[in-house]
């Protein structure tokens, strides 16, 4: 035990002496929560639209007010040759071209029927798809308007409607922040606690202070115990850091337990600290240290849900995030901080993250040779 | 001529030191295939086989109809257990589901007698875009059974639109990743690599005997660039082999132009490393900054991840500055669209602008003694 109470000693001794890396260390995560979420912003608003009207009749008129009127266009071009709206698509000034054809007016009064083009710069699949949708919706919405003012009462029947009632629990305003906030925290309590440690073992490696220690009675687990402490501590302060930058900027109350979350991140910290020990018995100076957990961390955080749906992943992907610690953590951070989730739905997550605490800290202690 | 044999004496001295680190070397050349086999078939943007709940109070043709809709689709993974308001609830907080549709008793009744009919659409809106995305599609599917009934019924004045998908018309994710994949792994492992293997001779005192030497200082760190820029190069090219051959992402437009920018590019990102390493003394503060400093910040403002004009105005400015968003422009232009030069004059302009920029303040600020 005093052995324990040296050791901590000399660490925080170390991590205090070193002021630029402490102020590092607490005001890169705070800056990156503030700004971060704000830019992490993937609802499809604005998208481009340039219109080509070759009819100029009211019917095109109506429908181009009306794509403009929705709120999700802007109209960035109007009146062009296709050559010249496919310029816009290139230079990225606009995601969609709509070609109103010639005798749009005529041919829908005479033929019933009336076909209209759309082109979509598809190189982002996800703004392609939606932003067709809208268009469709929009094109439906004015087709019913002309049907209405063309057709008489009587002489069709009323069409079939079928009201949707949406709504969305949790974050009715669809606030993207809301979302972004737990899972940017989560990476960053992770990117702090994994990098420090395994650094820091490795430092001692590469200048040689190990090898003090490696002489002294120190007892492997009392060595493992010395470094685990102070960053766990460091990893705690970080988040509550954060969960206060959460609260003073994003307004983000957690509607769950507040000691839930501190236990889940305790014992993810364990997990994520294990590993980064872990790392720094493979490797012998720092640039590997760094280059190994900086390899192991992108894969996580693109693993990990933050971005991506893990649902909409193949399973063999899906196979792959369930070794992934982060991806429990930004799991459960949206689980508790946004859905008030207790004790009991989050069981599986945190049984499985003490499992690779368990896993991860037993085989840094085994691999840890005092001697070469 | 002297000059010249002692420049290449030190890159061969740093070659060394790059390839005597095999764990390192294995990253550094492993990174870039794992990320593309990742984005390439493992990430996408697209919302699918999402776990929906349908609560049936109908049971009625219409209804019945619809559901084989919603199961046909590949969005959605229907779980077809019948709940009560509770258990949904629980179900929602569990993860379990993240949409549930709810048909009330006498749909169908309501829809042939009264030509209007109502479905109850919940979803999961801690995730906001797949909230919205699920509610468009089931939408889609709910329009689409209206408008199979309209066509039995003979409507009148339709107007059809036709989509047509440009340059990626199977929706797939790798036209849009591929090119960031390239900035973002460029970008990390020059400024990383050169920033850290700079301020490493810095922390260990071998940088004072290079200085002592009768070789220029800013050679020293000129040669100390050159490695990256070459291993670099080979990961231009591995990403490029591996996206044509495994991904099947043909180059549309001139691959010299592509590699030309590309070194342009690893250059900037140099020049960034050599900013970061006369800045910082330690390998620690070096990593942290070229780290946690660059990664989610490359991966955010570049654009392939989040659209930039969804920013608030500020952070749209501060997206001009950061160097990969330029070079994902002019990947995605050469590759994808297959422009020439003369589209992405402006673009290479402004990466040529930053580099300058960088190496004019580092120099500025380099010091020939060290203390």
């Amino acid at each position: 035990m005093r052995t324990i109470r040296f050791l901590l000693q000399k660490e925080f001794r170390q991590i205090f002496r070193n002021r630029s890396i402490l102020v590092m260390v607490m005001v890169m995560p705070v800056m990156q929560l503030i700004i971060l979420p704000l830019a992490a912003n993937y609802e499809v608003k604005n998208v481009n639209i340039a219109i080509i009207d070759n009819d100029h009749s009211s019917y095109s008129q109506k429908l181009i007010s009306k794509i403009t009127a929705s709120g999700y266009f802007k109209l960035t071009g109007y009146d062009f040759s296709f050559k010249e709206a496919l310029k816009l698509i290139e230079s990225d000034k606009a995601d969609l071209i709509l070609e109103i054809p010639h005798g749009f007016e005529r041919n829908l009064v005479r033929e019933n029927k009336q076909q209209l083009f759309v082109a979509v710069n598809a190189i982002n699949g996800t703004k392609a798809n939606l932003g067709g949708v809208y268009l469709g919706s929009v094109i439906v919405d004015d087709n019913n308007d002309i049907r209405l003012q063309l057709v008489q009462p009587g002489h069709f029947s009323q069409q079939p409607e079928i009201d949707i009632r949406s709504s969305n629990w949790y974050n009715p305003l669809l606030n993207y922040h809301v979302y972004m906030v737990p899972g940017i925290l989560a990476i960053l309590v992770t990117m702090i606690g994994g990098f420090l440690t395994a650094l820091n073992i490795v430092k001692e490696k590469e200048v040689g202070t190990i090898e003090q220690i490696n002489v002294t009675p120190i007892k492997k687990h009392h060595f493992i115990l010395g470094k685990l402490i102070p960053f766990w501590i460091l990893g705690n302060v970080v988040f509550t850091l954060g969960l206060i930058v959460a609260w003073l900027i994003y307004g983000i109350v957690p509607l769950g337990s507040i000691l839930l979350l501190y236990g889940f991140v305790s014992v993810y910290l364990l997990a994520v600290l294990g590993f980064g020990l872990l790392v720094s018995t493979f490797c012998d100076t720092q640039q590997q240290a760094m280059f190994i957990m900086f390899f192991f961390i992108m894969i996580f955080v693109l693993m990990g849900g933050l971005f991506t749906s893990i649902d909409s992943m193949p399973d063999w992907a899906k196979t792959v995030t369930r070794f992934n610690p982060v991806s429990y953590l930004i799991e459960v951070m949206r689980m508790i901080i946004l859905k008030g989730s207790g004790l009991k739905d989050i069981l599986r997550q945190l049984g499985i993250i003490f499992l690779f605490a368990l896993v991860l800290n037993s085989w840094a202690i085994f691999n840890y040779k005092k001697t070469n | 001529m002297n000059d010249m044999k002692q420049f290449l004496t030190f890159i061969r001295k740093e070659f060394a030191h790059v390839l005597r680190d095999k764990k390192t070397l294995l990253i550094l050349f492993g990174m870039p295939v794992v990320q593309i086999l990742i984005f390439g078939f493992a990430l996408t943007n697209e919302v699918k086989n999402a776990r929906i709940v349908i609560l049936d109070q109908a049971n009625d043709p219409a209804s019945q109809r619809i559901i084989s809709k919603l199961e046909a689709s590949r969005y959605f993974e229907i779980s077809h257990t019948v709940m009560n308001h509770e258990d949904l609830e629980n179900a929602f907080k569990k993860g379990d589901i993240r949409l549930a549709v709810i048909f009330p008793a006498g749909f169908n009744n309501d829809l042939l007698h009264q030509n209007h009919a109502s479905i109850q659409v919940i979803a999961d809106a801690s995730d906001p875009n797949n909230a919205t995305t699920l509610t468009s599609y089931v939408s889609a599917v709910i329009q689409d059974y209206l408008s199979e009934t309209e066509q039995t019924n003979h409507v009148p004045y339709q107007i059809q639109p036709q989509i047509r998908y440009l340059y990626n018309p199977q929706l797939k994710g790798a036209p849009n990743f591929v090119p960031g994949v390239m900035a973002l792994v460029l970008m990390l492992v020059c400024v990383m690599m050169t920033a850290v293997s700079i301020v490493k001779e810095k922390e260990t005192g071998t940088m004072e005997i290079l200085l002592v030497s009768p070789f220029s200082p800013l050679m020293v760190i000129v040669s100390k660039a050159v490695p990256y820029l070459i291993l670099s190069l080979v990961n231009v090219a591995s990403i490029l082999l591996l996206s044509v051959f495994v991904l099947g992402l043909p180059i549309n437009g001139s691959i010299g132009l592509l590699f030309a920018e590309s070194t342009l590019f690893i250059i900037t990102c140099l020049t960034l490393g050599i900013f970061i390493s006369v800045k910082t003394d330690t390998q620690q503060a070096a990593m942290l900054i070229s780290l946690m400093g660059m990664l989610l910040p490359t991966i955010l403002f570049s654009g392939f991840m989040f659209p930039i004009e969804n920013m608030p105005l500020p952070l749209q400015w501060f997206s001009n500055i950061v160097p990969s968003k330029w070079y994902y422009i002019i990947v995605k232009s050469i590759m994808i669209k297959g422009l020439g030069f003369g589209a992405i004059w402006k673009e290479t302009l402004i990466l040529a602008g930053i580099t300058i920029v960088l190496l004019f303040i580092s120099l500025k600020s380099f010091k020939i003694r060290l203390s």
